[in-house]
């Protein structure tokens, strides 16, 4: 028994660390993970990110270079804190800050300890670096705009957050990514792929040299150049346009579906949220809850559309066979139905053909016509429901398919949306409830984008390409398949004449008639909206929005546009003028109503948006 | 003549066992030392050089060690002992101050450990006490007179302070248990060290609770013998009392480091950039290896001298990161045969005195391999001892050389019909 005690334990210790060996080499794999990242430094080389020019080759973003001023925490030794302070200009508390924020990411990894340094900061601290242990600068390219508009199309790039590396391990701490716009877009393609140079270090963190003569390293593949379907000086002169008024202007090519321009406003210097000062200055735009100027009303702003929705009462009604262009209707200066209060119309000549009726904007001939077309089938829901159909093969109710990652879907109800609100079949509901969609108020949304799009569709004459903005990705070629698919409406290409012809006299003799662009066929629509908001928890009416949607020329459309003024009064005061503007710009270069841009240039509608704010009674529409 | 047969009758699984483990620490010293620098094995600044001229040396010392009459070590064991006492004592006087400790001989280029030698020097002593026809283990007297032959090296070292070094002595209860003394000797050990750590983990006053109540109940359940009772409350005091002292102990007299050792393998403290940095890197270096390894001087940790101490104590995570699973089970496979084989041999001796010693140099090398390895792979708190024939050091590679050849031709001198 003496004789196996020291035998017995010597092949214990055998099997206990035979054990620990197993777990620590085979069981345990995440040594090996902690080995790589303990011994090899990857050094990362940024490839140039790709530049961005519009549809006339114009340069519209570049890039320059910037440089951060990363730490390894772990080699912090022997700092003249004091000095190093000083040349960065920080204080105390902030350097203690950043180093511990530092260490908690990790004491072996670097870190960005000052990012996006401007080259003249760099110039300074540049030959100093030698002296302070453990810190080191690393180029980066930051972008540099050529334009000062178009921040909604563009986007901006920032550091990424923890939620991107998870999600995606090529972004390490302190890499850039897109974060909105076309640089979020077609992130992949501008950013193209970063070199990695694999380094083994000893423990000191000095270089040895290459790990394994650096056979795992990669150089890095530039980005692609891309150009955009904007056209820039037509993007400037909107967002010229628009100054001192919210709204947007959306402009499309509808033989393309190219987007020529897209303008929100009030907007702001892309160049804001660049560098250093971009998270300052964005916190101060996202914290502007009154102008919003990074919510962008075009492609986020969900409005009834208005009388522009007319045109597309008129075109399913032909559609569904129960009225014809040449068929006159009355209108005694509202629409009276079911004993209900009478939808009211404005003073005009009376009875109306379609053309006329689109010209005058009736609305009694569009409740009838969707009246009509409603009471065609046998319940209001099937009714309802092949109207919600005509809508929806325009890309109505859903997103546009555009490449731009934000946006809405607007509303289209169908018979679901009723019988939900009426408690169908407890309660019963027919076509004078929903009568409202008629005109384009009511249960209907719509972007402006949407708007816009609508419009180039009604000039094509009822087929579509999706709107895009990628024209070009240089070194490729082709862009996304799906812009290059033909889309046909439920509506025959033959019920679009008259529609066209009543959108023309819109400009002829209706309601734009005083902003008709000499020398151009312009089509186009008013559209004023309602709106409301709650001031202390009380529904208030606000000054109506003003919307305007036209294409020209006539018979071979080049632009189809939208344009939305918030608080615009009326759709031609505002809206209208500045349709009539972009179109001449964009076809001939130049203006000739001198008095209508003036009068848009130096109005200003800041007054109607204050109201709500300043807490006095007041009217609207004066 | 005397040297053929010396030859023939020694133990060869036991010298190529060493010889294997010998170059197999070369191998590894070379790859943790290896640098930048072109290989040279004349250039002493270089370790794996240096190592190599060590290693020449035990050969050197070897056929020394074999050519003695085997009689001589019995013999002159008292005055080997005493020399090794004497150069223990002379290097509080005479030692070299290596980062405030006085461990160390300079003597020219090179340095010689005192303590590695004491340990064969105390194994011969000891032995030499306890194959003494007159000596009785089981007598009280006599195994305090074992007790100090054992512990007086052990006293000198602690304070240089090399308290590493101190604690392989302990191993020597070994042989005197095997020679006799009472189980409750090692029991008591057990429990001790039982108490200790769980003190550490759960506090004082949990460990106080839980040994009343178990004695409570274990008295309870005999309660007829009332007698006993006595008996129950001194032992349940005898282990609160230890407990508190350890509590005391460590938390007074006790260094930080040390606190700071121990709170780490017992996971109470995760701290891996500061004191659990050694076992930390340690631990990625062997756990990067693998099942094969990363090959042969291929070891990235290794080459960045991320494991402090490697080419000494921490030699075996190199063995792990570059020779992987496979590696660390062949070296501890072999360490395990080693002693294995020691112990058969020692069980064979026809003389006491060679038994005991056999025995002895066993338990040494056990209670390194156990500890080192232990160290190593973050199952035990930083100890600072090497692992035989493996670590870097000229001393403690003749130290090791020395306790085993000694051995290895008293064996071979008993050799009778084998």
């Amino acid at each position: 028994m003496r004789k196996l005690l020291l035998l017995g334990l010597t092949l214990c210790s055998g099997l206990v660390f035979a054990a620990r060996l197993f777990y620590l080499q085979i069981y345990d794999t995440s040594f090996q993970k902690l080995s790589e990242s303990n011994a090899i430094k990857m050094v990362y080389d940024f490839p140039e990110r790709g530049y961005i020019f519009d549809r006339n080759g114009t340069l519209l973003v570049a890039n320059q270079p910037a440089y951060d001023i990363m730490v390894i925490p772990r080699n912090v030794k022997n700092l003249d804190t004091l000095a190093f302070i000083e040349d960065l200009g920080i204080t105390r508390e902030d350097f203690e800050e950043r180093l511990e924020k530092a260490w908690v990411y990790s004491p072996r990894i670097p870190s960005p300890f000052m990012p996006q340094l401007t080259k003249e900061e760099f110039a300074a601290i540049q030959e100093k670096m030698y002296q302070y242990n453990g810190f080191f600068i690393q180029k980066r390219s930051l972008r540099d705009y050529q334009v000062a508009h178009s921040a909604n199309v563009l986007g901006f790039i920032g550091e990424v957050n923890e939620g991107i590396m998870e999600n995606n391990p090529y972004y390490k701490l302190g890499d850039l990514i897109g974060m909105t716009g076309i640089e979020k877009q077609y992130e992949d393609i501008l950013r193209g792929v970063k070199g990695v140079q694999y380094i083994q270090k000893d423990n000191f963190n000095r270089d040895i040299g290459p790990y394994k003569d650096g056979i795992y390293d990669t150089i890095p593949v530039s980005g692609k150049d891309i150009v955009l379907t904007l056209d820039a000086e037509l993007q400037a002169y909107g967002q010229l346009l628009m100054q001192n008024k919210r709204g947007g202007i959306v402009a499309i090519e509808p033989k393309t579906g190219e987007i020529l321009s897209l303008i929100t406003a009030p907007s702001y210097d892309p160049d804001y949220l660049v560098g250093r000062k971009r998270s300052r200055n964005y916190t101060a735009l996202y914290n502007d809850s009154i102008a919003k100027p990074l919510f962008d009303r075009v492609l986020e702003g969900q409005y009834p559309p208005g009388s522009p929705f007319k045109a597309l009462t008129s075109l399913i009604a032909l559609q569904e066979g129960v009225i014809t262009p040449e068929e006159r209707i009355s209108c005694r200066g509202a629409y009276y139905y079911g004993g209900r209060k009478p939808l009211g119309c404005h003073a005009h000549r009376s009875p109306l053909d379609m053309v006329g009726g689109i010209a005058n904007s009736c609305n009694s001939y569009f409740c009838t016509a969707y009246r009509r077309t409603i009471e065609k089938y046998d319940t209001p829901q099937e009714g309802i429901d092949h109207w919600h159909d005509h809508l929806e093969s325009f890309g109505l109710g859903n997103y546009m398919g555009y490449d731009l990652p934000s946006g809405r879907k607007g509303y289209i109800p169908d018979s679901g949306f009723y019988n939900r609100s009426y408690d169908y079949p407890t309660y019963k509901w027919y076509a004078t409830a929903t009568i409202s969609n008629a005109i384009g108020q009511g249960e209907v949304t719509m972007t402006p984008m949407q708007m816009a799009h609508t419009t180039a569709v009604i000039a094509n004459r009822g087929w579509y390409y999706r709107p895009h903005i990628i024209k070009q990705i240089k070194g490729v070629d082709t862009i996304p398949g799906k812009y290059s698919e033909k889309h046909y409406t439920t509506i025959n290409p033959e019920y679009f004449d008259p529609v066209v012809e009543g959108l023309f006299d819109v400009y002829n003799e209706g309601t734009a008639a005083y902003i008709q662009v000499p020398g151009i066929e312009i089509c186009g629509k008013t559209g004023t909206a309602e709106n409301f908001t709650r001031i202390d928890g009380e529904r208030v009416q606000l000054t109506d929005h003003s919307i305007f949607v036209a294409f020209a020329p006539k018979d071979d459309p080049k632009i189809a546009i939208a344009v939305f003024v918030e608080n615009g009064y009326w759709g031609s005061r505002w809206a209208g003028r500045i349709a009539g503007l972009m179109i001449e710009k964009y076809l001939r270069g130049e203006i000739s109503r001198k008095d209508m841009e003036d009068f848009v240039l130096n109005g200003s509608l800041e007054e109607e948006y204050a109201k709500p704010f300043l807490g006095v009674p007041f009217e609207i529409n004066q | 003549m005397q040297k053929n047969s010396t030859l023939q009758r020694i133990d060869w699984i036991t010298v190529i066992l060493y010889l294997l483990l010998v170059g197999m620490g070369w191998m590894n010293i070379y790859s943790a030392s290896l640098g930048d620098d072109p290989v040279s094995f004349t250039d002493l600044d270089k370790l794996y050089a240096k190592q190599l001229f060590f290693i020449g040396l035990s050969l050197v010392l070897i056929v020394f060690i074999l050519s003695v009459d085997a009689k001589f070590y019995e013999r002159f064991s008292s005055v080997i002992y005493l020399l090794a006492l004497a150069s223990l004592l002379a290097l509080f006087v005479f030692g070299k101050d290596v980062n405030g400790a006085r461990s160390w001989y300079a003597i020219g280029g090179f340095s010689l450990q005192p303590s590695e030698f004491a340990k064969a020097a105390t194994a011969l002593a000891l032995s030499k006490y306890l194959s003494d026809i007159q000596t009785n283990v089981k007598l009280f007297n006599h195994q305090l007179k074992a007790f100090i032959i054992i512990m007086l090296p052990a006293l000198f070292i602690i304070p240089q302070p090399d308290p590493g070094s101190a604690l392989i002595f302990t191993a020597l209860i070994f042989p005197l248990y095997r020679e006799g003394l009472s189980f409750i000797y090692l029991l008591l050990g057990f429990i001790a060290a039982f108490l200790f750590v769980l003190t550490l983990l759960i506090g004082v006053y949990w460990v106080s609770a839980a040994v009343v109540l178990i004695a409570g109940v274990l008295w309870f359940r005999k309660r007829k013998k009332k007698r006993n009772l006595g008996k129950y409350v001194i032992i349940t005091g005898a282990c609160v009392a230890f407990a508190f002292s350890v509590n005391y102990i460590f938390n007074n007299v006790f260094e930080q480091r040390h606190r700071d050792r121990f709170n780490i393998v017992l996971g109470k403290e995760v701290d891996t950039k500061g004191i659990g940095y050694n076992t930390n890197q340690s631990e990625i270096a062997i756990g990067s290896g693998g099942f094969l390894g990363k090959g042969w001087t291929k070891g990235t940790q290794t080459k960045g001298n991320f494991v402090p101490e490697q080419q000494t104590d921490y030699i075996f995570s190199t063995v792990g990161e570059e020779w992987g699973f496979a590696g660390s089970m062949l070296v501890i496979f072999l360490f395990i045969w080693l002693i294995i084989r020691l112990l058969i041999l020692a069980e064979r001796q026809k003389q006491q005195f060679a038994r005991v010693y056999g025995y002895s140099v066993a338990a040494i090398l056990f209670f390194h391999f156990f500890v080192n390895i232990g160290m190593v792979t973050g199952l035990f708190p930083t100890v600072g001892i090497p692992l035989p024939f493996f670590s870097y050091g000229g001393s403690g590679l003749w130290g090791f050389t020395i306790l085993l050849f000694i051995f290895v031709k008293l064996d071979s001198s008993n050799f009778i019909n084998r």
